[in-house]
Parts: structure tokens; sequence; C-alpha cells
């Protein structure tokens, strides 16, 4: 294989404390090959790709880019040698315009007015259409994955890396997403894809690495495989399906009706309008690409942040101007997205996080006064019930690993025994596993007759869980369709369709 | 190279050890500092924590220890609570003035009448002066979203204005030769804060300042009020999601700590000091402050931490007699003790790996 | 003349009071456009009119004098910087320490320093352009600083809005995160900034104690560095606003010293009040007018950075 490979890599080993993330990863990518990384969460995916942009040191193994050594030292180094890469949390700044934010990924851009010119041209040739005068917190995140996109563009890369593109997409989004890698592709440029979504590796790739553990366990050709096989490869062992069987549903017990809520931030949307009802048993799900109004609705609907008297009901009572404690009390529970920080506080030990939520539907508190015992009591039957792997309730959140935190946050919920609980992106960043339970979890409370509230963006999550699904769009909630029978094209239009994509042909 | 590495969780080892080791660091880099000015540095820590506790006129300087410590732990106590949440008050100087100005105006305007109820409405108009003053910057800050740093610092420079004015005019003593300043109330039986266990130095200030600190104590570490005033300054969404208003916990803090200045102030004026002067304010304001973190903001903490401070204040006051040490020298090594404790207290969250750490 | 106050004179004063305040919050929006707070200005400036007044009246020279005066400030935003950047120190804690410190230390160094007059800083010759009626004596009356601290802040301002070292530094501030990702050293840009803005406020603090006072007083500054502070937030973070709050701070100023020395009936120490009692008036107009709009302060501010892998 040698001579003719654009990267080649081997022996690549990195260790953290506690964790090899990569042990002997080796693989090659040729040019115009377009390469996925494919693998869960905490596979090593990430660091692997930090270390072939220059992020991260390798302790050991070589990488070859062109038949020369490579040794990035820095991220410049890496896009001096042609390597660039489009992230999965943007690399981005909103207070900067598009033009400004293309000239830092850059190592000497051009006088702003030939930079603009430029990324007209550019964008208007590969179908992403933008204005570089913009403001990038004024864009939707299809719209700023753009600008990452032609920022790298800008550079002639010989290997572009992209992070987990299309999270932020919507199907529509995709498939232009999709041709424009094609085309990069056929004019020569390698692409090395990382991705968990075993459909899109499928019809994208030429090849694919499969990482589990840090190590490289399988190198294929996905279109020859079955997405059920990837996925066995992937997690190591058998699928298990979720069991959504034997809900019966009961009447109304949850409504919202024309909601409407000012923006939380500066770029934030505001909540328009958004009226939805939920019946006992039933699972609602609500998808639609990040930032377009999940956080705020979570808020408004938790308690967080109150809204104008009779907007949200709860079993027929007004409860929009209560805050989150008295919500709890009627029965109305909620995990937001962001687990350290929102829904658990990092430096606290899992105890300390039972009092977050906990201290109205179980008796955590003597009048006012903390019942520690009761308190590690309750983190112990989380940890039991839930399987979060941690040393003990003495642990910090901020030491457990994703899925086990998010186990934690969804059981101390669940086992409050809430009437009505929302969720959103319960399975974010979450391994197969995990995810796996967390869904039990929430259909098994919804057999008991709660109703829940799923907000997510992964759609294939919202498919084999929800009942009725509806679309958040720049703060407005469609009406609810039956999950049976949807199909991707109808869902990526509820969505949205391709944002700003009007003057393009889709 | 250096490189830090994130604990899983924060070392409760670390979390104790630094103000110790923040107070041995600043011994030895204060002991340079002595020598740079020609000082004997071994005397000079002698002089400053060890004669004041055990020389030879030790049992004066005891009683004098607590009447040092009793206004900065009776205001670090409220501070600590504020800085805990992330509210930043740092006017805690203004505070103190207005809450002497107001007890020592309700005193003066019933001179010479003798009254037993009249002490405690003096310590009413104290704790009520303080929290108004405190309650500037909070409702600034929860109706225009003004920065409360900002504004309780600006309200220090007013304050001691304001306290200026009325040393030279409503309150001047109309006795007093000419002389500015108000009444000594020490000589006005009714609103003297009296020495309560005679040679021990333990006045009235004192006494809420124990009651201070073991409310404190139930408060931050037994309710979950202070629960969650413990999550709004570390995670302020997660806060909000435990229910925390954040306009109520800004007036919450500003509020209490603002009444424990104005306690301290109104002690001070009717007792250790007795008058108001334009220069009635010794800085106890900012020193809680570095009481506060050298306490690690923990009840007991703040307690053992004001007292070592008032003794840097006793030891510096004679080793500015039998040295000639500079009284701001005492402000450095306060400062530094600062510095040194919030460099250190990295080590509570971070791990230190020297070499090696980058291949 | 207008009730026993010049107008003409009081504008010119107006330049040298708001010179020391111009200087302070112009080095502090650089440090806070990096993303650090550093509420270590008073310290900074006090630290600077010592270190000024000592070098001047040692050597005799002003301008090292002011140069004394820059090193001493940014000496103390480096180990602010230290502190912060690498011990990962609570910002506004440590920017406290070192206010705290800067008053002590400053007041330990200056003892000698009492009542000593520094050499005097002399105004520029305009010649005839001095003579111009009303413009003469606004313009082409002041000395090197007040100009040099002009230049200062249209640097300042073009440098940021203008240049990729400017856009580096605005970015760092946005997105600390964003900025390492893309390979820049957050680390070593605030390193900058943060000992830019010292070295102007160490600036800032000599011209108090070689210019405007002239002499050497323990706490001479008297809020000086934390009205910087506000007058950074009432620029809304950019640079040609913050000329024209440090000006309007400083016509206060100068007004209120007008008005006592025209013996109006009103007590010292109320005058002497308005400075602060006027900014928290002004902080508070411009936080109501900005409370619904677009938020201007670097999205990063105050935040500690810590490359985690």
């Amino acid at each position: 294989m040698t001579g003719n490979m654009l990267l080649e890599i081997a022996g690549l080993t990195k260790a953290y404390p506690g964790v090899v993330a990569n042990d002997g990863v080796g693989f090659s990518v040729g040019p115009g090959e377009v390469h996925a990384l494919l693998g869960e969460n905490g596979a090593g995916k990430s660091t692997l790709v930090k270390m072939i942009y220059g992020l991260v040191k390798p302790d050991s193994g070589t990488m070859h880019l062109m038949g020369a050594p490579y040794t990035p030292a820095e991220p410049r180094a890496a896009r001096a040698s042609g390597v660039a890469m489009v992230f999965q949390h943007f690399s981005l700044f909103e207070a900067l315009n598009v033009a400004e934010n293309v000239a830092l990924g850059m190592e000497n851009p051009p006088p702003m007015g030939q930079l603009s010119a430029r990324i007209r041209e550019i964008s208007a040739a590969y179908g992403l259409p933008l204005d570089p005068a913009r403001l990038v917190g004024d864009l939707s995140a299809g719209e700023r994955q753009r600008v990452e996109i032609i920022r790298c563009l800008l550079q002639d890369p010989k290997l572009l890396i992209m992070d987990e593109p299309t999270s932020v997409l919507t199907p529509q989004e995709v498939d232009i997403l999709f041709n424009t890698l094609r085309k990069l592709s056929a004019e020569g440029t390698a692409i090395l894809y990382i991705s968990h979504k075993l459909e899109e590796i499928r019809s994208l790739c030429d090849r694919a690495t499969i990482l589990r553990g840090g190590k490289v366990v399988a190198t294929c050709t996905p279109r020859e495989k079955s997405a059920r096989e990837l996925a066995e490869l992937m997690v190591g062992g058998e699928f298990t399906a979720t069991d959504r069987a034997g809900r019966t549903l009961g009447h109304t017990i949850f409504e919202v009706k024309g909601l409407d809520l000012p923006p939380m931030s500066q770029f934030g949307p505001a909540l328009k309008q958004v009226s939805l009802q939920l019946r006992a048993g039933e699972v609602l799900g609500i998808g639609g690409v990040a930032g377009n109004g999940q956080e705020e609705l979570l808020a408004t609907l938790s308690g967080e942040r109150v809204s104008a008297s009779g907007t949200v009901l709860l079993h027929g009572q007004d409860i929009a101007t209560l805050g989150p404690n008295e919500r709890r009390r009627l029965g109305l529970q909620a995990a937001p997205e962001e687990r350290l920080g929102h829904a658990a506080v990092p430096d606290m030990s899992l105890t300390e996080n039972t009092l977050l939520t906990g201290t109205v539907r179980r008796p955590l508190t003597r009048k006012g006064f903390l019942d520690m015992k009761a308190a590690k009591l309750f983190a112990e039957e989380i940890i039991r019930v839930f399987d979060v792997r941690t040393p003990g309730p003495h642990v910090a959140a901020r030491a457990l690993s994703g899925g086990n935190l998010q186990k934690y946050v969804i059981g101390r919920e669940v086992l409050q025994y809430p009437e009505v609980l929302i969720v959103n992106q319960p399975t974010w960043g979450v391994d197969a596993a995990a995810a796996a339970a967390i869904r039990q979890a929430l259909l098994d409370l919804a057999g008991k007759g709660a109703a829940v509230i799923v907000i997510s963006q992964d759609l294939d999550e919202l498919m084999e869980i929800a009942d009725q699904f509806c679309a958040l769009n720049e703060g407005r909630l469609s009406a609810p369709r039956p999950t049976e029978g949807l199909s991707i094209d109808e869902i990526g239009l509820m969505l949205g369709g391709a944002h700003g994509m009007q003057e393009v042909a889709v | 190279m250096i490189t830090l590495i994130k604990r899983p969780t924060p070392s409760k080892g670390w979390s104790y050890a630094t103000p110790v080791v923040a107070v041995l660091a600043t011994m030895v880099a204060g002991g340079l500092l002595f020598a740079a000015l020609g000082k004997n540095p071994v005397e000079a820590i002698r002089v400053i924590f060890w004669d004041p506790l055990f020389g030879a006129n030790a049992a004066y300087f005891r009683s004098q220890l607590l009447v040092k410590a009793a206004p900065l732990i009776l205001i670090a106590s409220g501070l600590a609570v504020g800085f805990r949440a992330g509210i930043w008050n740092i006017g805690a100087e203004g505070q103190y003035i207005i809450g002497a100005i107001c007890g020592a105006a309700v005193a003066l305007s019933v001179y010479p009448a003798e009254s037993a109820w009249l002490f405690p409405a003096m310590v009413i108009a104290g704790a009520l002066g303080g929290l108004l003053w405190g309650m500037i910057p909070a409702l600034l800050k929860t109706l225009f979203g003004t920065s409360e740093i900002l504004v309780s610092l600006m309200l220090v420079y007013v304050a001691q204005n304001l306290l200026a004015y009325v040393a030279f005019g409503p309150l001047k003593n109309p006795q007093g030769y000419g002389f500015p300043g108000s009444r000594n109330l020490q000589q006005y039986p009714s609103a003297h804060n009296p020495e309560l266990i005679a040679g021990t130095g333990a006045h009235w200030g004192v006494m809420a300042a124990i009651v201070a600190v073991i409310a404190l104590y139930i408060l931050m570490h037994r309710h979950i009020a202070g629960f969650r005033i413990r999550v709004a300054g570390e995670a302020p969404r997660a806060a909000r999601f435990a229910g925390v208003v954040p306009a109520r916990l800004v007036v919450f803090c500003l509020g209490l700590s603002g009444a424990l200045a104005g306690l301290a102030g109104l002690f001070e004026v009717s007792g250790p000091s007795g008058q108001i002067t334009d220069s009635f304010n010794a800085g106890y304001g900012f020193t809680a402050i570095i009481v506060a973190f050298l306490g690690r903001l923990h009840p007991l903490g703040i307690l053992l931490a004001g007292l070592l401070m008032a003794l840097t204040y006793i030891g510096g006051d004679m080793a500015q007699l039998i040295l000639q040490l500079p009284a701001a020298a005492i402000q450095v090594f306060q400062g530094m003790l600062l510095f040194f404790l919030l460099g250190f207290d990295v080590l509570t969250n971070y791990r230190i790996r020297i070499g090696g750490a980058r291949a | 003349m207008m009730g026993g106050i010049d107008i003409i004179v009081l504008i010119a004063t107006l330049m040298a009071a708001s010179t020391p305040v111009l200087l302070a919050a112009t080095g502090e929006l650089v440090a806070e456009k990096s993303g650090v707070l550093n509420l270590g200005v008073e310290g900074m400036m006090i630290m600077g009119a010592v270190g000024g007044f000592a070098v001047a009246t040692a050597t005799g020279s002003p301008v090292l004098g002011f140069a004394a005066g820059a090193v001493a400030g940014a000496l103390l935003a480096l180990l602010f910087a230290v502190l912060t950047q690498i011990f990962l120190s609570n910002q506004v804690a440590t920017g406290l320490a070192l206010t705290l410190f800067g008053l002590g230390l400053s007041a330990l160094i200056g003892k000698g320093y009492e009542g000593v007059r520094p050499p005097p800083t002399a105004k520029l010759e305009f010649g005839p352009l001095a003579d111009i009626p009303v413009l003469g004596p606004i313009l082409f009356s002041h000395d090197w600083v007040v100009y040099a601290s002009l230049v200062l802040v249209a640097l300042t301002w073009a440098v940021l809005k203008y240049t990729r070292a400017g856009l580096i530094l605005r970015a760092v501030g946005e997105s600390h995160d964003a900025a390492h990702a893309l390979g820049y050293r957050v680390v070593a840009v605030r390193f900058a900034a943060l000992a830019y803005g010292g070295a102007l406020a160490g600036m800032g603090g000599a011209y108090l104690s070689l210019v405007r006072v002239p002499q050497w007083t323990e706490g001479m500054t008297a809020g000086a560095g934390w009205i910087a502070l506000a007058i950074v937030v009432f620029a809304s973070w950019r640079a040609e606003r913050v000329l024209i709050g440090a000006y309007l701070f400083g016509g206060i100023t100068a007004l209120q010293l007008q008005l006592q020395a025209a013996g109006y009936a009103i007590p010292v120490h109320l005058l002497s009040m308005a400075p602060y009692v006027i900014t928290i008036i002004v902080l508070v107009i411009l936080s109501a007018a900005h409370r619904h709009g677009v938020a201007a302060a670097p999205a990063a501010l105050g935040r500690s950075f810590h490359a985690s892998n």
C-alpha cells in the first residue's frame, strides 16, 4: 500500500491518567478517498483526530503524510501540511462575522475585501451560500457548519477531517453536504469522516476503520456490510432492541397553549405560540436541529423560566407561573441537555446532587434541614437501579463518564416517579448500551402511566420510542404526527428543510 | 515543563492544607520582605506572631485579639455567603461605615437621655443602615443588571465622604472645642458597648461574631437554603434548575452581608473606637475579604482566619513600635497571604505533573 | 464665565484630569477584550504612581518616571496573569488581592517620598497655536502625556479593529475553546493583553503622582482604578467610547474641583462624592439600556481557561 497513500498511521498510542484513549491505532487513507472512522462514544475517535490535527501529541506511533513523516506540533502546522478540520462542537466565534471567522482559521488570509469575495465565490461553487458580513451568532447550525467548511476549502486541503458533521443538520441539509463531499472527493480531496451513524457511512464512504475501546477492531468496505453487522462490530456484541409494548393511553394530563418566550440569550431563538397536549402513558418526541428552541422549551416547561399564566397546564391546573420545585411537587420533573453545570453540579458528589431536584418528592430534608443519610441512600438507589458505574455516591459528578452521568440524571428524575417527565437529548454522547438502557427506562416510566416528552436531535431515537412526533423549528412547534409510517423526507420538511438554501435548487 | 491535570474529584486534603501552606509561604516571603527592609526576619516574625500571644505583655494583647477579630469575623461571615453564591460584595467597608453612622446617630440624637432600650435600638439602626447600603447595589443589580462589584465599591468612597461630612458637620461634638468628631459614646452609659468579661476584650460584637459563625455553619452546611446558595456559585444554571430565583439570592446575600458589616461598625463605634471621626474606618471591610478567602468561606475557617488576621494587626503594631517596621508592611503581608492562598488553591482541583507531560 | 466657572479652563482641565483614567481604562479594555477581568487596576495604578515617582525623583527625568510606572504596572499585571492563567485562580478574588497588595506595597515604597516634589513635566510648546482664542488653551496647552494618551487610544482602537493581532485578541476573548482548537495560544495572548493593560494603568498612575497632584501620598489613586473599570463597562468594550467615558468623568472631576474653588456653599465632602455617585448613575443608565439589547461584553470574560487535553 505504501507510496500511493495520502495518510498512513501506525501504532499510534495516547494514554491519559486512568484510560488509554488510543492503543496502537493504525490505518491509511488514499487520495480522494472518503474514509469513515466509526466507533461509539468513548472509542477514541476524537483523540485520534486531535492527534492528526496537531491538538494532541501521541505518546508513541508514527504518522506519514504523502510518504513524509508527519508530526504536527500544533494545528497551524497541520493546516500548513494540507490537513483541515471541521469540528463537532464548532470552533466559531459568535460575535464575529463570517469573514473574520474564516480569516482566523487561515494562515495568511488576504485582506478582508478580497477574502469576502473569495468566500462568496467558493460558497456558490459548492452550493453552500454564505454572506461574509453576517454575524455567526445569527446563523443556523447548518449555516455555521458551512462557515467551517468554507474556511477549510479556502486552503485547498488534501485531507478534510469532519467530526460528526450531520448531527446538526436536517435530512435535506445532509443531502446537500454529501453532494459537496462527493464533489470534493472527485476533485481529489480525501475526507476522514467520523460518525456513529451507520446508514450515512454506508451511503457515503469508500472504506471504514472501526474503533472500539481505543483499538482498531476492523477495516472494511461499508457498502458490503449491513448496518447491523457494522453496529455489532462497533459495539462488540449483540444489539438489544427496546421494548415499547404494553402501554395504554389515558386522558390528557399535560397541556401547553400558545406559549411565547423572549430569547434567553443574545443569539438564542424566541419561542412562538407553542402548543402541545400529552396523554397519560404517551411519549411525545420533539425533533429539531440544535438551537431552534430546545433549551428554551425545556426551561419553560421545567419552571426555570415562567411564562404568561394559562400557557402551561398540568391536570388542568395552571402552572405557568410556578417555579421548578412547585412543579415538581405537582408531579412534573425534567432533565436538561447539559449534564455538567445544569442537570448536575460538577464538583459536588452524587449524594449532594440528589438534593438538586430530589427534596420535594423525596424526604431528603426535614423542615428544610438536610438529611444527608437519606440523600446518600437515594444516590445509592439510583446507582443500583440504573447501573451507574462509579466507586460510590461520594464521587464528584464530573468524575463520571458522559453515559454514566446521564444514567444518574435520568435515574434521579425517574425514581421520583413523576407524572410528566421532560428530557432534552437523553442519550447525547452516550454509548449504545447506556443509551438503550435510558430509552427503556423512559418507556417503562410511560408504561406506568406517566407522560414523557423527549426532545432530541437523534431522529432514529425518536422514531424508536415516541408515539407522536413534533418538529421544533425557529421556536415554532409543528402539529404532532403519529410516528408510525412517518418517512424521513416528511420529517426533514417538518424540520424546516434546508435552512437558508432557498436560492439553490434542492 | 509543568502541566496541570484536573483531578476527577476535588481533593479534601488539599482544601484544608492550602491555607496552612499559604500562611507558611507568606511567612517565608514576608521574612524576605522584612530582610529587604533591613530587619531581622526571624525577630520580625516572632514579634508579629509569637510575642502577642506568649510574650511579656501577652495578657493585654490577647484581649486585643478578640477586639480586632470580632469585626473581621462578623463581616467575613456575611461576605462568605455571597462569595459562595458568586455575588461579590466588595463594599463591606462602606456598609461598616454607614452602620456606625446610623447607630451613633440614634444615640447622639437622644443624648443625654439614659434608657435600657437605647443600645438595642442602636444595634437595630446599625444593622439596618448596613443592610440598606447593601441594598443599593442589590437593587441596581436585580433591576438593571448593574455590576454589584463596581457599585458596592464606589459606595465605599461615597460612605467615606459621608463619614467625613458627618464628623465635621451634623454629628460633630458641640463641646469638642472645634475638633472634628462626635461625642465619645464610651462616656455615654446607655450607648456604650462595654467589655463584658473583664480582661478578655469580649464586647457585644464578639458575642455577635460567635453567633454569626454558628448561624453561618447551620445555614451553609445543614440547610437546603445554604445548599442552593452553594449551587448558585458553582453552577448558576443548575441553581435555577433547583429552583433558585437569582434576584432573590442577590438581595439576600447583599442584604445579609450589609447588615453584618453594619453591625460590626456599630459595635466598633460604640465600643473600642467610641466616636465617629473622619478616620474611623480602619479597613476592616477590605481585610474581611482576605479573612473570608483564607477561611475557605467556611465558618470554622473564618473564625481561625479572623483571629490570625487580628494577630497580624496587633503584631504589626508591635513591630512598628519595637522594630520601626512601617505599618504598610503588614498590609503587604496580608496581600501576599491572599496571593499565596489563591495560587496554592490550584492544588485542590489539579495535580501538578513536572516534566514528561508532553512527549 | 458661568456662575464663577470658566468653561475654557474647565475643558482644558478636563483633558488633564481625564488622562489617568483614560490610560487605565484603555489598558483594561484590551485585557477584557482578551477575556480576562482584572479588578486590580487600582493596585496597578498606585504601583505605577509610586514607581514612577520614585524613578522620576531619583533620575530627575519624568520620562523615565513614566516608563518606570508602566513597568511597575505591567509587573503587577504579570503577577495577576501567572495566578489566573497558570494557577487558574478566581479572577475576581485575584484582582481584589492585587489591589490590596498594590495599595500596601506602594505605601511601603512611598514612605520616604512624602512631601517631596517630583521633577516637573513641561507643557509642550506650540508657539502661536497656543494663542488662538478658545482652541489654543483647550488643545495646545498640555504636556506630552495628554497627547500620548490620545495616540494610545487611537492606536488601540485601530489595532483591535483592523489588524490580525486585534482579531486574534478578540477571538480569544469571545471563545477561548474555539481559539485553542484553531491553534492560537490563549494563555500567551492573555499574558500580553494583561501586561499592556498593566503598563497603561501604571502610566496613568504615574501621571497622577508626577503631573496631576503632583506629589506622592498614600492611597492617592482614591478609586480611579475602579472608575476606569466602570468606564470600560460604560464604553460597551469599545475603544472610541472609552475616550468619551473618560472625558465625561474627567469633566465631572474638574467641575467639582472648580465648584469647590469657586466657593459654593456645598460641603466639600458632599462635592467629593460626586464623581462616584455619577459613575454609579451612569452605570445604571447603561446597564438598563443594555438589558434587552446586545450584550457587548466579550463572551469569555472572567472565565478560566484550561486546555483539558
